[in-house]
């Protein structure tokens, strides 16, 4: 229970720092704070009165605040300058597909990364366990935008494999309903499912690839390191002395070991891997968040901006903080007395 | 959850992806157009705007003209009007319509009745009258109308019959039947425009357009795409596609990518430099044809020194054209001698043209008073255009011809919807831009570039307003007779040579990249590009 209320604490302070810091950017950004806090540009004056008066920006900073922070419980996160569409709205398409590239990568990652891994830790020390841990090294040291033109020249315009932009072809109209593309061709109605579920699958393969790869290396290094660490324990010396066999050493006592150590780890993974679909986005045109806020920067467009920015560091912290959560309720031996981090 | 549902997803898919045939597939890819596009258009209703951007998507798409050109000789020929007559003291103009012609029929409007007079009617006074109750809609402003004067120079519309029109001018205007040709002079439906009306909601009208062409409206999100079906009760009789998608996509190398792997069928606005790629891919088919329309270096007239025709012509005599053209159009641009390029009828073979000269524009120079050491701005457009590919790089060598007369330059640049409001209210010494002609008549080019009207609709880049010029081009609209109507040209073009407002620079050839499989695409000379009737076969 002390552990659930100190993160939330440690949740709510960091979320407040947040909208704090988004509220100081409406006055840091050059420009009309008015413009930069809703994104309409008034009419005239009586209109701008109006408005200056419903967002409370004539009255003390304090004041302003706490109307922007009911504003943003409520929904209204202004518009966009450049489309005049409500940011809400945006942010519900963008982000949506942001998570669904980077949960993929993750999913290939966890798939691939934890049984060679395992594979190579078990190993270690050995011809195989070498290689498996020098092609990580080089997976791992791949810059992720220089990878992704490299899966683009050759997969998308030599190849001519998979496509190069976007997430389904436009042939294709797919209502937005979750955000998250399969799950829309599934729910959607008056079309080829399987014809839908190949063109997304061709649409995802290489932005995937592309991000999985990084990840999947760090997966690897991570689960073999810790298997050997596990390895070395003399319960495992143990475990053999008493006749157990190679099998059931390692379901019983390697591999649950080895993988409580490498759940914060993957926490920290989380950041690095949500940056990198973001950069991923921009090179294949994949409408998510990184690529929004990348055409808000290239459009001036500051509210878009503000709470984009909000959006992509709650829902880093929002993920982090939950993981690190769930490794402490799982694994309560670990540091009791060690306080929550990011 | 999201796990469960993702293994559940992926189930799904392998079982399906098993059952998928070939044949299916290629039936599916075949129905529809994906055309990429370089930008978002305005509105959807080609009146209210002239940007390339608008009239490609909306025009030949979604509309219908009275009268078209033929793509083939630029002659007029006839549309929803069927015959016309001109009345011999060349002010009364006749049109028989054509019958059993069907408006869309979408999700937001099922029309109850086909075209007829009342749509002429209203899409015509829609721009002329300042009265007229859709005048104001949607800003109010008709740019190509109020810069060439046509809407002050008609009388009257009057309906003849349901199918028969009546269009009175004050003024003979030979040039009439081509403007009526153009992407701008779309009908609309007078039925819908009432149906709006009463919901009070006008505005809808050039949001969620109604029209008569081979392709109707469905959806559209900017920035990303507009969906077009095909209009199934369409006059004309030509198979055109299922569907044609505009997928919005500004960078122009990532359009070129997305044609070779074949994302996109057609591509707007192939760049200069990608032009050889294109040309040596065996998929993908490159059209080619002279362009009407003209890049060139216009003066603010209105400013000093600009307003001093010797020190317009010191600054034309300093820089070389050529090389111009090399750089910046990589050879696939012809020089500009004067404002008309050679597919036009009026081109003037032997016109003047300001020679390469630094001695002479140096001398020019100080004989006007001005000194070594002066300053001036030069604005670069932010966009590419076929006209002028690359704005930047021309002022960055006009620059440097510049510095060596002693003349100092600022290059100047913002974002095309900034550049365009700051250029009409006259802030630039000089600007490098151009203008695509939306017919062969060369009024098309003399009048919105250089009239004095022309001034306050923000197409006239010189700010320069010269009576005799205005004189003479109305002179040459009072007669029909192409001979007379060319001499009066080249005395126009001798009037452009002496006073320079602008500097011709170049006419840029035109092009249009798509792919193989596209059966039926013909590149328009005049005005945008169509759709109707290109399919699609893999």
């Amino acid at each position: 229970m002390r552990i659930l209320l100190r993160f939330s604490i440690l949740f709510i302070l960091t979320l407040l720092v947040l909208v704090v810091l988004s509220f100081a950017l409406i006055y840091l950004f050059p420009g009309d704070v008015l413009n930069n806090l809703t994104g309409i540009s008034a009419q005239s004056e009586a209109h701008r009165d109006m408005l200056v008066e419903k967002h409370r920006l004539d009255e003390a900073y304090f004041f302003q605040f706490t109307h922007y922070v009911s504003e943003l419980f409520s929904g209204n996160w202004g518009q966009s300058f450049v489309s005049g569409l409500p940011l809400k709205e945006e942010i519900g398409r963008a982000l949506p597909a942001t998570i669904e590239l980077a949960f993929y990568a993750m999913f290939i990652a966890v798939v691939i990364g934890i049984p060679v891994g395992c594979y190579a830790g078990l190993k270690s020390y050995t011809p195989v366990d070498y290689s498996i841990n020098s092609l990580s090294m080089v997976g791992y040291s791949f810059p992720v935008f220089w990878l992704a033109l490299l899966f683009i020249l050759m997969f998308s315009l030599e190849l001519n494999i998979a496509p190069l932009s976007g997430r389904i072809s436009l042939l294709f109209d797919i209502p937005h309903r979750t955000g998250f593309i399969l799950i829309d061709i599934l729910l959607a109605k008056d079309i080829d499912t399987s014809l839908a579920m190949r063109d997304a699958f061709r649409h995802l393969l290489l932005p995937t690839l592309a991000i999985s790869v990084i990840s999947t290396a760090s997966m690897i290094r991570m689960v073999r390191r810790s298997v050997i660490d596990v390895l070395n324990r003399p319960y495992i010396t143990a475990a053999r002395s008493r006749g157990l066999s190679r099998w059931q050493i390692f379901s019983r006592h390697i591999l649950r070991n080895a993988l409580l150590p490498v759940l914060p780890l993957m926490a920290i993974q989380i950041t690095t891997l949500i940056t990198n679909a973001m950069i991923v986005e921009t090179l294949f045109s994949w409408p998510g968040i990184g690529n929004w806020l990348i055409q808000a920067i290239y459009q001036r467009d500051f509210p878009a901006l503000r709470v984009g920015m909000l959006a992509v560091a709650s829902l880093v912290i929002t993920l982090t903080i939950t993981i690190d959560l769930f490794n402490r309720l799982i694994d309560p031996s670990r540091d009791k007395y060690e306080r929550g981090t990011i | 959850m999201t796990r469960i549902a993702t293994v559940l997803i992926c189930l799904a898919s392998i079982i399906t992806l098993g059952a998928c045939s070939k044949k299916n597939t290629d039936t599916f890819y075949q129905s529809g157009i994906l055309y990429c596009s370089e930008s978002a258009p305005v509105n959807f209703n080609p009146q209210l705007d002239t940007s390339a951007t608008t009239s490609d998507a909306t025009a030949h798409q979604l509309y219908d003209r009275l009268l078209d050109f033929d793509a083939e000789t630029g002659r007029i020929v006839p549309s929803l009007a069927s015959s016309w007559r001109v009345s011999d003291d060349g002010l009364t103009y006749t049109f028989q319509l054509r019958k059993d012609v069907a408006f869309h029929t979408t999700e937001y409007f099922t029309p109850n009745r086909t075209f007829n007079a009342d749509d002429v009617l209203f899409s015509i006074n829609r721009w002329r009258q300042p009265s007229h109750p859709f005048h104001d809609v949607s800003g109010g402003r008709y740019p190509y109308f109020e810069s060439l004067g046509i809407a002050d120079n008609v009388a009257a519309v009057n309906r003849v019959n349901g199918y028969r029109v009546e269009i009175q001018l004050k003024e003979r205007d030979s040039s009439f039947l081509a403007n009526l040709a153009t992407d701008f002079s779309v009908m609309l439906s007078k039925e819908y425009a009432d149906h709006l009306m009463a919901q009070g909601d006008p505005e809808r009208i050039d949001h969620y357009p109604i029209g008569t062409g081979p392709y109707k409206f469905e959806s559209y999100r900017k920035d990303h795409y507009i969906r077009y079906r095909a209009h199934d009760a369409y006059w004309q009789n030509a198979t055109s596609s299922q569907r044609l998608i505009f997928d919005i996509t500004p960078k122009s190398s990532l359009r070129l990518a997305k044609l070779m792997t074949g994302e996109c069928d057609a591509i707007a606005f192939p760049a200069q430099t990608e032009l050889d790629i294109i040309r040596n891919r065996p998929d993908l088919e490159l059209a080619e044809k002279p362009g009407l329309n003209v890049g060139f270096w216009a003066f603010n007239t209105q400013r000093p020194p600009f307003d001093n025709p010797d020190v317009r012509k010191a600054l034309a005599h300093a820089i070389d054209k050529n090389t111009l053209l090399e750089a910046v159009y990589f050879d696939s641009a012809s020089r500009a001698k004067s404002l008309l390029p050679v597919a036009s009828w009026a081109y003037q073979n032997d016109a003047e043209d300001t020679a390469y000269n630094p001695v002479l524009a140096e001398r020019l120079l100080r004989d006007a008073g001005i000194e070594p050491g002066f300053t001036m701005t030069i604005w670069a457009m932010p966009i590419e255009r076929s006209y002028n590919p690359n704005a930047a790089k021309m002022a960055e060598l006009i620059q440097r011809y510049l510095g060596d007369v002693g003349i100092n330059v600022n290059i100047v640049t913002y974002d095309w919807t900034t550049f365009r409001r700051h250029l009409r209210e006259g802030l630039h010494d000089s600007v490098l831009i151009g203008w695509s002609a939306d017919n062969g008549d060369p009024d098309n080019f003399y009048r919105p570039l250089l009239s004095c009207g022309a001034i306050p609709s923000g197409t006239n880049r010189a700010m320069w307003c010269n009576d005799r010029y205005d004189a003479l081009l109305n002179q040459a609209l009072e007669t029909e007779d192409l001979a007379k109507r060319k001499a009066i040209y080249v005395q126009v073009n001798a009037l452009l040579n002496r006073e320079l407002p602008i500097v011709p620079i170049a006419h840029a050839y035109r092009y249009q990249a798509y792919r193989k499989e596209l059966k039926g695409m013909q590149i328009n000379p005049y005005g945008s590009i169509r759709f109707g009737g290109v399919t699609k076969q893999l």
